[in-house]
């Protein structure tokens, strides 16, 4: 009971903090909007030239690209989060004092970051898309039911990309710099999620492979819940696990982590 | 015609006045005027050491960031070595020296000598005067074993003698200091202090120095300005600000438990809570005899003093103009 | 000029203010700026190194993640064999110009979307009080090789495309590579100094230059059909970057040009870029103008 609370307040706090930046959002959002326009011509191109490329049609094609500019910072595709700052207090020995607080570590940064990507989903999500919708033909469905469909796809999507960046974060315990790293991450991001381009446009055995891994849970599984492309119960059970494996991952790191904190004294 | 001899920097009703927008609402906001330095004038001649002070948003920074050159002044005339330093900032920059208390300058990651490298040639110090400043430096400010460590690993009290070091390294005739004595332990504030002290005496360098720590004005400096809402308010010795601002420091005192307010002359209990009581006493009377006499009748378990901030001497030289 | 004959306190034996250089004119201004960029730079690329493994890791991962721009289009043309009608030869054309020319200002002004946060957090005064030019010292600040990886990615591409094109070379055409090289690199580099005199307004906005900045770059690797005609006008007339690799491309590959432009604009770019410093180098100063009226 208080300690949901706390978590509550934690969350709330992450999504406070990012709010503040409105200039930054509207900034934001207008670069989510060029390089959502941007993709739309080059998808249409596309989708000109192959009519049912990965199984969409054309305004199946353009909500994917809209759909994504929205859902790039929801999911944080590109690290940004809470991760740097995780990092940084690693860097500089605080995070030993998180580690004696009688808040769990990962929760606690679960709950900053679910903030941040509501925050996202509002400030971030709905302006790119409306403008998308506005100007584009978009295959966008009307039952509220699709929506919240949509909208739990989502929610498992950022907890997988939370654990993934939190696994992320965890090597700057082992490594001096975590730069490197994060930036790999960033990389697979980019590529694996379909940020770039649908993944069922991936040809034979990448297409495959990049469908199972985790990635796939950011973008792909909620726009194909959204546009009715995905089987339901098998997209949250593939999100699900991914969520469940990665947070137990990152649990087991976060032990070993503070072990080693604790041997070195902080 | 500017005296630059007897005047080094000067300011001639400077103003500097700020559109701040307060947002109302939503998408609203307000424009308001607000007047961070009001029609200040003051001289410095070439060789004291001022302290400047004055509470949070008083001016002070504004007023240093003019003299630096880093704004321009909305009103009046200004004045440092004959230059006007909003127009010829680069110029200005060769003999002035800067050291942001909370924000070095060095390399983080660098070796502290590759910063000094770095000065002599963006500053074009010639080699032999780089070489004699550099080895005054280490030697004065003691930092023979540190010039070889990364920056980061330093310590802020040995990041703030290095950095300033590197603020004298191209002999400025001007080195304005922000809070440099800002979160040392005792033993980098005293080194901090008695070098300022020996390169104002020893080269006459001009030293104008912003700060929240009294102690530093009143080991330092012979003059002092206090500056308020943007005006200057007090210009004087640091024992007049004393006198002016009757200041008091505070002993807080932890007993063994719960007691009645202490009885101690000269000092006055100012506030309890639970075991911990706060003394205030002038600021002219030694600690040592009044803990003596408490710890003689109380049971007492820690203690420490307070120094008067310039917050508390400053309220108080409002309150005591108010009477007089 | 100054000259202090010292008395009152104890002299000092030199008076500094004697030997004081000071740049002279515009000229002198751009070689101090050349200088203090080259000195920060060096700085920074040892404070790189201080973090070897780490700087061989971004270094990789920059020119992975520029990589990955050019995998989606191999992976478009995985489906299709043209796009907009253009074939990946000429894809890959377009796509190593702007990829290098980019790459180059991105490596030399790359640092410039960090003004906002200097401003912010008020460690853009420090750099006033130095003597050298501003702009050389928030262009050279945090100066990255690793950069380099988006050159040599974008480069790898070009080599590619000139290798498998089916042009007939003329030396015209051959000379026209590095003028778009340079000329792009130019008319990138301003719109970065522009975007970073914008912070100065609003600090928070380093977004909007990037979709000015990769945003341009990226529309810039597709073909010109792709897109709409009032797109196109847009970066042909206002916001000219057009100028980087398409106009001039066109020319190189025989292609007809849109918006029924004459084909003498193919050699317009270095004129193009030399006009773009102008906006960019005035925006500049009435940013740091204001900076300096109001300190925020």
């Amino acid at each position: 009971m208080g300690t949901g609370r706390l978590y509550a307040a934690v969350a709330v706090g992450g999504f406070r903090r990012y709010a503040t930046y409105r200039i930054a959002t509207a900034a934001g959002v207008f670069t989510n909007t060029v390089f959502g326009l941007i993709l739309a011509y080059i998808f249409i191109a596309l989708w000109d030239d192959r009519p049912h490329l990965g199984g969409y049609d054309q305004a199946q094609a353009l909500s994917y690209v809209w759909l994504g500019q929205a859902l790039l910072m929801v999911v944080a595709v590109m690290g940004g989060g809470f991760e740097d700052e995780l990092i940084e207090r690693i860097r500089t020995g605080d995070i030993a004092i998180d580690l004696y607080r009688p808040a769990d570590l990962q929760l606690w940064w679960l709950a900053q970051d679910a903030g941040r990507a509501l925050f996202h989903l509002l400030g971030r999500g709905v302006v790119p898309l409306a403008f998308g919708a506005l100007f584009f033909d978009l295959a966008l469905p009307v039952d509220p039911l699709a929506w919240i469909a949509f909208l739990v796809a989502v929610a498992l999507g950022v907890v997988v990309s939370f654990a993934l960046r939190f696994l992320v974060a965890l090597c700057a315990f082992w490594l001096l710099d975590g730069a490197g790293v994060a930036q790999l991450a960033w990389i697979a991001g980019i590529f694996c999620s379909g940020m770039l381009l649908p993944l069922n446009v991936f040809p034979g055995v990448l297409g495959e492979v990049v469908r199972a891994l985790p990635w796939s849970s950011l973008i792909q599984a909620p726009v194909d819940v959204l546009l009715g492309t995905a089987d339901l119960p098998r997209t949250y059970l593939f999100q699900a696990a991914w969520a469940a494996a990665l947070l137990a991952a990152g649990r087991l790191v976060q032990s070993a982590a503070t072990r080693r904190v604790v041997v070195q004294g902080g | 015609m500017d005296n630059e001899d007897a005047d080094l920097i000067l300011l001639d009703r400077v103003e500097k006045v700020f559109e701040v927008r307060r947002r109302t609402g939503f998408l609203r906001a307000e424009r308001r005027q607000v007047r961070a330095v009001d029609s200040l004038s003051f001289s410095v001649r070439r060789g004291e050491m001022v302290g400047y002070i004055g509470p949070n948003g008083a001016g002070k920074s504004t007023t240093v960031k003019m003299l630096t050159g880093i704004l321009t002044p909305s009103g009046g005339r200004l004045r440092v070595a004959g230059i006007d330093p909003s127009r010829e900032r680069t110029r200005l920059a060769r003999r002035i020296g800067v050291v942001f208390g909370q924000r070095t300058t060095l390399w983080w990651d660098l070796p502290l000598i590759d910063s000094y490298r770095l000065m002599h040639r963006m500053y074009r110090i010639p080699d032999g005067r780089y070489r004699e400043n550099l080895d005054r430096c280490v030697e004065l400010l003691d930092l023979g074993d540190l010039l070889d460590v990364p920056v980061r690993q330093l310590s802020l009290g040995q990041r703030m003698r290095g950095d300033i070091a590197a603020a004298l390294l191209h002999d400025p005739e001007v080195l304005y200091l922000d809070e440099p004595t800002i979160g040392l332990d005792v033993i980098s504030k005293a080194r901090v202090r008695e070098f300022l002290r020996d390169l104002n005496a020893e080269r006459g360098t001009t030293v104008l120095l912003t700060t929240h720590d009294l102690t530093d004005i009143e080991q330092l400096c012979r003059r002092v300005m206090v500056i308020d809402h943007g005006r200057l308010v007090y210009d004087g010795s640091p024992a007049g600000l004393h006198e002016v601002g009757e200041s008091e420091r505070t002993l807080v005192v932890d007993l063994e438990r719960e007691l009645p307010p202490i009885e101690a002359e000269p000092a006055r209990v100012v506030k309890v809570e639970g075991p911990r009581q706060w003394l205030a006493f002038p600021a002219s009377e030694s600690a040592a005899p009044l803990v003596a006499r408490i710890a003689a009748r109380y049971p007492l378990v820690d203690l420490s003093v307070r120094e008067p901030d310039i917050e508390a001497v400053i309220s108080r030289m409002y309150a005591g103009r108010a009477v007089s | 000029m100054v000259s202090p004959a010292r008395n009152g306190t104890r002299p000092v034996e030199r008076g500094p203010a004697d030997a004081v250089w000071a740049p002279q004119g515009r000229y002198e201004q751009v070689r101090e700026g050349l200088r203090a960029y080259r000195m920060i730079a060096a700085m920074w690329i040892r404070s790189t190194m201080a973090y070897r493994a780490s700087f061989a890791m971004t270094a990789f991962g920059n020119f992975a993640a520029t990589a990955l721009d050019f995998a989606a289009i191999l992976l478009m043309f995985s489906q299709v064999d043209r796009l907009g009608g253009y074939s990946l030869p000429e894809v890959a054309f377009l796509y190593g110009v702007s990829g290098t020319a980019f790459g180059f200002a991105d490596l030399a002004f790359g640092s410039m979307d960090r003004l906002g946060r200097r401003v912010r957090d008020g460690t853009l005064d420090t750099l006033l009080v130095r003597p050298a030019p501003v702009l050389a010292q928030v262009a050279a600040d945090r100066f990255a090789l690793r950069r380099l990886g988006r050159i040599t990615q974008g480069l790898l591409v070009l080599g590619y495309a000139v290798a498998v094109l089916d042009v007939s070379w003329t030396p015209l055409k051959v000379l026209m590579i590095p003028l778009m090289l340079l000329s792009g690199g130019v008319i990138f580099a301003a719109v970065f100094v522009g975007g970073a005199a914008f912070q100065f307004v609003a600090q928070d906005a380093s977004e909007v230059q990037n979709s000015f900045t990769y945003g341009g770059s990226t529309l810039l690797q597709y073909p010109p059909t792709v897109f709409a005609t009032e797109l196109l006008r847009g970066v042909t007339f206002v916001f000219p970057i057009a100028f980087v690799n398409w106009l001039p491309a066109l020319y190189v590959l025989g292609r007809p040009y849109p918006l029924d432009l004459p084909t003498w604009v193919a050699f317009a770019p270095p004129l193009v870029a030399a006009v773009c410093c102008v906006p960019a180098g005035l925006a500049w100063r009435a940013g740091l103008r204001s900076y300096r009226s109001t300190g925020s």
